[in-house]
């Protein structure tokens, strides 16, 4: 009898150290962005156009891969990009990064290299300083190494 | 963790050129999902904030996560008005600042 | 039938030069290299070893030990005394009477020159003097000697390079002179050329040495892995390094 608590405990533990292992792998399915999107833009609408990304089709390497962003906009003190957002929904934390620009900007690009944890559709939500939101995504595939490292993963 | 980066911009440029700002920066971005040699966690450390100033303006801000690459790479753009600094400086999770300055002239 | 038996020795005729298809010419790591890898090691600013040369010149000029001497006090401008030098690497030591590689070499320096005590493998000291070093050698070929005192090293290197090891119980010939140009999952299969190192690695997020990422190939075959500064690594090095003539030293390369 005293057996059955101890398994059932032990049964509590396996999906949490699952969880726990795939956290950091490629398994993890796209998480739902509404929340993180509804707190950027407060239930605004969002429409698609304006935000561009640039990556590679395929990835061999999940760790680093070039990544360009353009907003098109005047970048003018009335009209101008205040910030972007910039979600991976299958990353462990799908927050990659926010920039924020200013007029002074001349113009709202910005290269640089990201983490991705396996293949997925990236998001940009770009917020306007005439408070309108608009959104670009982009299709990456991210492959598995072939050969084994010794690396702690 | 070195407070080592690389600052690159035109040494000159046109009164309203915009003109290209390239940072390169030595840090882990650690994620927090890694193990070390003896398999405890190592916490999550990255540059989660960086800012660029120029002309008394802060013409570009980076907050950035772990799902930004080790020793991070950014490009960003400034309209070039007044010859001056451009100085950017950055802060981790653990707290430790860094920054980089150059001089851009514009005639 | 007949014909089908002509046909069939015509595909083995044809076949012939790929089944012993070796590495001559030589073709540099980066050939094997993603579009993207390939630009990033090109990109002088960029390029994340060059972080690594950064804080190697910096290092060069640094008074260490009890000797008082910075690498600039016996060396002067690296520039100009080290050109073509790392090229020439790994190298017999009359002094050390062993095959050195140009970790060893710079340790030898600290600890005989300098006074100090030597830099731990892969740590970001010994990994940034030795990418300066190697990179002040960029596009000076590869040229090593072995003949005479460094002919056992080099035999010694030869013999493991063919030696099948590991549970998959593989030879770096069966990858590296047969293979080569295949596809491997999502990546192509390289010569194993020592052009590019040390090198930063997409995988290892850093910068690393040869030896480090030779010890992952012993890791994927599942061999036993021979330690950091091990003489039968050192002697793979030097293998490596006489296979690559023909190459130019490009450090700091970026591989996936």
């Amino acid at each position: 009898m005293k057996r059955r608590p101890f398994l059932g405990l032990l049964a509590a533990l396996i999906p949490l150290a699952n969880i726990r292992n795939a956290s950091a792998q490629n398994f993890l399915p796209p998480q739902d962005l509404r929340p993180f999107i509804d707190k950027l833009t407060g239930g605004a609408p969002v429409r698609a156009g304006r935000v561009t990304m640039e990556m590679p089709a395929i990835a061999e390497n999940g760790n680093s891969i070039p990544f360009t962003l353009r907003v098109t906009s005047p970048m003018t003190r009335a009209d101008h990009v205040k910030s972007v957002h910039i979600f991976a929904p299958r990353n462990p934390r799908p927050q990659v990064a926010t920039f924020h620009f200013d007029p002074h900007a001349g113009k709202a690009e910005v290269t640089t290299r990201v983490r991705l944890a396996g293949t997925q559709k990236i998001i940009a939500i770009a917020a306007l300083s005439d408070g309108s939101f608009w959104s670009g995504e982009v299709n990456i595939v991210v492959t598995a190494a072939a050969c084994l490292d010794e690396a702690l993963g | 963790m070195s407070g080592l980066a690389r600052l690159r911009l035109p040494d000159t440029a046109r009164p309203g050129e915009v003109v290209e700002v390239r940072i390169l920066i030595q840090h882990d971005m650690e994620t927090g999902f890694r193990r070390d040699m003896q398999g405890r966690a190592v916490p999550t450390n990255v540059i989660q904030d960086l800012r660029a100033m120029y002309a008394g303006n802060t013409v570009f801000r980076a907050e950035l996560g772990s799902g930004i690459s080790a020793n991070p790479y950014l490009s960003f753009f400034i309209r070039a008005t007044d010859s001056g600094e451009v100085m950017l400086d950055w802060v981790d999770t653990a707290g430790v600042r860094g920054s980089a300055a150059a001089v851009l002239n514009v005639a | 039938m007949r014909r089908f038996r002509e046909y069939s020795l015509l595909v083995l005729l044809c076949a012939m030069p790929f089944a012993f298809a070796q590495t001559n010419p030589p073709k540099p790591g980066n050939d094997f290299q993603s579009r993207e890898n390939r630009a990033l090691e090109a990109d002088d600013f960029a390029n994340p070893g060059m972080l690594w040369v950064e804080q190697g010149a910096k290092l060069w000029r640094e008074t260490r030990g009890d000797a008082k001497k910075s690498c600039a006090t016996c060396h002067g401008d690296a520039k100009q005394s080290l050109r073509g030098v790392a090229a020439g690497y790994p190298k017999h030591d009359a002094k050390a009477d062993r095959v050195l590689n140009l970790d060893q070499r710079i340790n030898l320096c600290a600890s005989e020159n300098q006074k100090a005590a030597a830099f731990p493998h892969e740590s970001r000291e010994l990994l940034s003097l030795s990418t300066y070093v190697a990179h002040q050698s960029k596009g000076q070929p590869i040229k090593v000697r072995v003949d005479g005192d460094a002919k056992p090293a080099y035999e010694r290197g030869k013999s493991l390079y063919f030696q099948r090891i590991g549970q998959m119980n593989l030879a770096c010939t069966h990858c590296h002179d047969q293979s080569w140009g295949k596809t491997l999952l999502a990546e192509s299969i390289s010569q194993g050329q020592p052009d590019g190192w040390p090198a930063y690695r997409l995988e290892w997020q850093t910068q690393g040495s040869l030896q480090r990422r030779l010890r992952a190939c012993f890791f994927g075959v599942r061999a036993e892995q021979p330690a950091f500064g091990s003489e039968d690594l050192v002697a793979l090095e030097l293998y490596l390094a006489k296979r690559a003539e023909g190459l130019t030293l490009n450090a700091p390369g970026v591989r996936r």
